[in-house]
């Protein structure tokens, strides 16, 4: 796997103080990188700037120092290479499911005929589960269902990266666990790369090969990178059966409750911020930080949550 | 839905109620004055009475219901400048109208797109837009006689000039509030310029510039009578004024009844434009 797809750099973001007021540095210097088909999530409590990180690499937002190169070019606007699915769906209402996501393959391929872009965009439309719902208005939909069709939209258009920002915040937990599932697929299927924002620990250790872990904002920084050591071939059914999964939910679990603030109160001075410390929960650590695999044997299965 | 039915219902009573109230106390209020009728010999009274009454004074319900029923079952003849059917002087006010609405509908709505897309033309242009908003239409009526020399091409002028304002605003509006989230899908997606305007922002604002017609076509046909009694020669206007020389207040009547259903009827066009071009968020 070769790390260096998408780069990002010394990426910060500071909202001018408004009439005397102190600037808000939202988040300063924050570095890592995402390798080809690699699925990352970050992790963060309400606030601390994933959404603006998540609009820096979609090219919708400017940082105000940084930079983000994807593909060996820098990122410098918008571009259908980077499928984006929005925190709040930003379906256009006044267009049917197909319309909406008709709009999108369109524009992506504009000399497509009529039929074979209908036929794309059912595609996804079956993927998601809405088949039936084609021609119904956004307002028409649930919450859930508008979400899918923000997902089936970002989908269509075959990116070279997702970005999801948190994409099923607002699904029930079978929907949820549907689409998680279609999702994990399609991403082994085309080797997609992605960057997603969620709140969910369960979630982001199902779906993503590296987690990423924001102290609390403001001057929110990474505080660590946590590699997922599940087996790549897990699901959803057999996810819980690995004696790792506790060790790792344990871990981000501890994070999100204290040590994100903690560690925002008091920044950990041997961390470089170019390189934010990768942690391998529940593996031993030898003497330069470097994971040894646990012993076989040596550690009873652990059910104690 | 039985609540709904029954509430429907009850309105309608009420609205012929108030109907009836009206027109018996205008038939009571336009009944030969008793005072007059016994001071009179009674004969003299039966000749002359109701014919005196009939020529000058307020009409009675049933002389407007008489004219109503003969106008209406020939609005299309024309006698010569001063004697025209009642479609014939609404169409030639109509058409001025949708004249001048037209032309300010094509300068409006682009021109409010400029304004709503770039905060530099909004800047720069809200002066005159709030100094020019205020100044009553026909204000303007001089110097458009002056300067066009066509009495009824000022009337138009004068409508594009009302009708101006309303949509300017309300385009600039529409377009400056459309949702955030809505342009960035635009923007992930690489789409033109043009098409942006056109597939999303033009849609996106199409409620508030319809609502800004909307108010922009009522206040056209507020003035284009008071526009036409200034240069008379045809329309509603100038038939209001002129049967108020000849001293006809029935005809006043009817013509204001005219215009009201007139103005109602345009009002419902653009209540169902409005509805075709609605979304739900
Ligand atoms: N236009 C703006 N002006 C000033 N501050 C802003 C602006 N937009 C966002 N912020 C601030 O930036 C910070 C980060 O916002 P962001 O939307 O990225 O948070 P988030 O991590 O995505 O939160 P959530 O999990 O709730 O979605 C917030 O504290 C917010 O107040
Ligand atoms: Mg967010």
């Amino acid at each position: 796997m070769q790390t260096d797809f998408l780069k990002v750099e010394a990426l910060s973001r500071i909202y001018p103080g408004s009439r005397g007021q102190a600037p808000l540095v939202v988040f300063e210097n924050v570095h890592f990188s995402i390798g080809k088909g690699e699925f990352v999530c970050i992790i963060g409590h309400s606030g601390c700037g994933k959404s603006t990180i998540l609009n820096v690499l979609a090219g919708l937002d400017e940082p105000s120092a940084g930079v983000v190169i994807m593909d060996g070019r820098e990122v410098a606007g918008p571009s259908l290479d980077r499928g984006v699915v929005f925190q709040g769906h930003a379906l256009m209402p006044w267009l049917s499911v197909m319309k909406n996501i008709e709009f999108a393959v369109k524009s992506r391929w504009p000399d497509w005929r009529k039929d074979k872009v209908r036929s794309h965009c059912q595609q996804f439309i079956d993927l998601v589960g809405l088949t039936g719902a084609e021609h119904k208005k956004p307002s028409e939909l649930s919450g859930g269902m508008k979400q899918r069709v923000g997902i089936a939209r970002a989908f269509s258009i075959q990116p070279k990266m997702l970005l999801l920002d948190e994409p099923f915040g607002a699904l029930d937990a079978l929907t949820r666990g549907v689409i998680q599932d279609e999702l994990l697929k399609i991403c082994a299927a085309t080797g997609q790369t992605v960057f997603m924002i969620t709140h969910d620990v369960d979630e982001a250790m199902l779906l993503s090969d590296r987690i990423i872990l924001m102290t609390n904002g403001p001057r929110a920084r990474i505080a660590e990178i946590v590699v997922n050591t599940l087996s790549r071939n897990r699901t959803r059914n057999d996810v819980h059966k690995d004696p790792q999964y506790y060790r790792i939910r344990n871990h981000l679990v501890d994070f999100l409750v204290s040590r994100s603030r903690e560690m925002a109160q008091a920044p950990a001075a041997d961390s470089d911020p170019r390189h934010p410390p990768e942690v391998r929960p529940g593996e031993e650590m030898d003497d330069q930080g470097i994971a040894k695999p646990p012993p076989a044997q040596k550690q009873p299965a652990m059910h104690l949550v | 839905m039985i609540m709904i039915k029954s509430l429907n219902f009850k309105a309608l009573i009420v609205s012929v109620l108030l109907l009836s109230a009206v027109l018996l106390g205008w038939y009571l209020a336009t009944l030969p004055q008793a005072a007059d009728t016994a001071a009179v010999d009674p004969e003299y009274a039966a000749l002359m009475g109701g014919a005196a009454v009939k020529n000058s004074g307020m009409p009675t319900p049933a002389e407007l219901g008489h004219t109503l029923r003969e106008r209406l079952s020939d609005p299309f003849y024309d006698h010569g400048p001063n004697d025209k059917g009642i479609g014939i002087q609404l169409a030639y006010s109509l058409a001025r109208v949708l004249a001048g609405f037209a032309l300010a509908a094509l300068v409006a709505i682009p021109l409010g797109f400029v304004v709503g897309m770039s905060p530099l033309m909004q800047r720069a242009l809200n002066p005159y837009i709030q100094l020019l908003k205020p100044i009553s239409p026909l204000a303007w009526m001089p110097l458009a006689l002056y300067t066009i020399k066509d009495s009824s091409a000022s009337a138009i002028f004068v409508i594009f000039i009302c009708s101006l304002w309303p949509m300017l605003i309300n385009t600039a509006y529409g377009v400056a509030s459309v949702r955030r989230d809505w342009l960035n899908v635009a923007k992930t997606l690489e789409v033109s310029a043009l098409r942006k305007a056109f597939r999303v922002v033009l849609p996106a604002a199409a409620p508030t510039i319809l609502t800004g017609m909307r108010i922009s076509m009522g206040i056209a046909w507020l003035v284009i009578v008071a526009a036409e009694m200034l240069v008379g020669g045809t329309g509603i206007g100038y038939f209001v004024w002129n049967e108020w020389n000849n001293l006809s207040l029935t005809n006043v009547i009817f013509a204001i009844l005219m215009i009201g259903v007139v103005g109602m009827l345009l009002d419902l066009v653009f209540a169902g434009l409005s509805r075709l071009v609605a979304y739900n968020d």
